[in-house]
């Protein structure tokens, strides 16, 4: 046996103890309540811009995004000059998610096909911290170390973050052209993080990471009450926002050539054919965590990715839009999460998979970033120009 | 800014404004009426510069039923202002001058204003515009009415304005520009 081949047995003794069905009511419900999917339709070619939460959350994800993490210049944050950044790029953005060239566009051609682009702007704790009122009162901060982070400063917590995502990549590369035309004299661009997803392969619309795992199973349904309970805020001042967790998670895919089909789906606790849990038969039955062979060991492995990964308590849900990335031959994930909270929603289970989770054996996050997302951008305003201004 | 001029509706109407494209519509019109103008500037930037010359560009829409010239232009920021055009000087070079007898708009027409073509030059300015800066421009139309507007200052590569018509033509091409 190689180091990083896994039997069944392995991988019950090195598994911690079942957590028992403290979750799985809550799971059951969730997953029963909201039942698969609507088949997907066409998604419209233009979203609209002003809306009372910023577009490209729950606005289906396209196959082309790209993240984009900016520094304000100067030690301290120069509000005029954060206000007047987000000034011209929520311009460009409002421009552009409609088909229309930006100012001083140089390829206004490239802008006349929109494709579903959608353009969002974070705020990084540097900005919330700079800020007054509702977005100081939010207490972001960056994600606490790791053991498992092997976090690179080219991946680091930026003071801004702009996410574009479209179904063309022309489109998506011509709107980043613009986008880092107007950012040069006013910040510096950290890092450029471009993702890419394959179709859906499930009938609920989920598609694969490359692993080859059916990804993003267990997730609030676009549209749903549900939905905007876990990712929309309520707070005063805050009515519409959201918060982001951006985190690079590079797959050792080398080392995962070496583990065998039973043992991939034993990692997760799901079948790489379908997404269905080794307890169930179809994607969207909900893992049942008691279950036990027919030598007592459980079906899912104590440190399956999906038993760690199954939330506690009802309010450890958010809502996972993840995109792949190859870049220089390397590749991975980019784990994105929206939640109205991340220390109450996103960190008890983050904390979980830190602490024992198979997939760690493969993949390593190198790089980790949070972000306020304002609320909806209004006609005539900037995003988040309440929140700069109060 | 599109949503910062004050005298637009077209580009506010291009991104479907909802509600509020409906509001300033109306407004402008009444404006539009008590003055007697209905031309209207949309899509106006100027480039960033901390030199003392720059250009502004955009659409100037001629909504009357008449033609009008823009004969004059003037800013707060600027000591002087001129209404230009970049024509073939005869021997194949592209020059910059001011437009002779100022910008003609056919009724119902829209006048572009746009780097290597017409466009009006700020001159003499009094500070430096950064990007994300408004700039306010008054012109002065030949029925005796100003319109004025907002440009968005925005930085641009391009747009070498530099007013030197009687420059090699070859250095002034190549030479990089003033706001870089």
């Amino acid at each position: 046996m190689t180091e990083h081949s896994i039997g069944r047995r392995h991988l019950v003794t090195t598994g911690v103890a079942a957590l028992g069905g403290i979750a799985a009511g809550a799971a059951a419900g969730y997953a029963a309540a909201d039942g698969p999917a609507p088949a997907p339709g066409p998604e419209p070619a233009i979203y609209p811009f002003y809306a009372a939460h910023q577009a490209g959350i729950e606005t289906a994800a396209p196959r082309h995004a790209v993240f984009v993490g900016v520094d304000l210049l100067g030690d301290r944050v120069d509000r005029d000059a954060l206000r007047r950044l987000l000034l011209l790029l929520t311009d460009d953005a409002a421009r552009l998610t409609q088909g229309v060239a930006a100012l001083a566009d140089t390829e206004p051609e490239l802008a006349a096909h929109p494709a579903g682009l959608t353009v969002t702007f974070g705020f990084g704790p540097r900005v919330t911290q700079a800020l007054a009122g509702p977005a100081r009162a939010v207490g972001l901060r960056p994600l606490p170390a790791f053991e498992i982070d092997r976090l690179r400063p080219a991946w680091e917590q930026t003071d801004l973050l702009v996410q574009l995502r479209c179904q063309d990549p022309m489109t998506l590369a011509h709107a980043l052209r613009v986008l880092t035309k107007d950012t040069a004299e006013l910040g510096r661009i950290r890092w450029t993080q471009p993702g890419f997803l394959g179709p859906p392969v499930t009938d609920a619309g989920t598609g694969r990471n490359l692993m080859g795992q059916v990804d993003g199973t267990v997730n609030p349904v676009r549209g749903s009450a549900d939905f905007a309970q876990v990712v929309w805020r309520a707070d005063p001042g805050l009515v519409g926002a959201t918060t982001m967790v951006l985190r690079r998670i590079r797959m050792q895919l080398d080392r995962w050539d070496k583990v065998d089909r039973i043992g991939r789906e034993l990692t997760i606790g799901r079948r790489l054919a379908d997404g269905s849990p080794l307890t169930g038969s179809g994607e969207l039955d909900v893992p049942d965590l008691e279950a036990v062979d027919q030598h007592g060991f459980p079906v899912i492995d104590g440190a399956a990715h999906v038993r760690r990964a199954h939330f506690h308590r009802p309010e450890e849900r958010f809502f996972r839009s993840p995109y792949n990335y190859l870049d220089a031959g390397e590749s991975g994930l980019l784990f994105v999460s929206y939640q109205a909270d991340i220390e109450r929603q996103f960190l008890p289970v983050q904390r979980r998979l830190a602490k024992s989770d198979r997939l760690n054996l493969w993949t390593v996050p190198i790089g980790s970033a949070v972000y306020l997302i304002p609320p909806g951008i209004a006609a005539g305003e900037y995003a988040g120009q309440a929140l700069v201004e109060a | 800014m599109f949503n910062r001029i004050r005298l637009p509706a077209v580009a506010a109407c291009l991104l479907l404004l909802l509600a509020a494209c409906g509001g300033e519509k109306d407004t402008e019109k009444g404006d539009s009426g008590e003055t007697g103008s209905a031309v209207t500037v949309s899509d106006a930037w100027v480039k960033a510069t901390d030199t003392e010359m720059t250009g502004v560009f955009g659409q100037i829409h001629n909504g009357t039923d008449a033609e009008i010239t823009v004969s004059k232009a003037s800013s707060t920021v600027a000591k002087m202002v001129e209404i230009h055009e970049v024509v073939d000087d005869g021997s194949g070079t592209m020059v910059m001058q001011p437009k002779p007898g100022g910008l003609v708009i056919p009724a119902g027409e829209t006048a572009t204003l746009e780097p290597g073509a017409d466009h009006i030059m700020l001159m003499g300015l009094t500070e430096p515009l950064q990007p994300g800066d408004t700039v306010s421009v008054e012109l002065e139309l030949s029925d005796g009415t100003t319109t004025t507007f907002e440009a968005t200052v925005k930085a641009f590569t391009g747009a070498d304005e530099s007013y030197q018509p009687s420059a090699d033509p070859h250095e002034s091409m190549e030479s990089e520009s003033p706001a870089q």
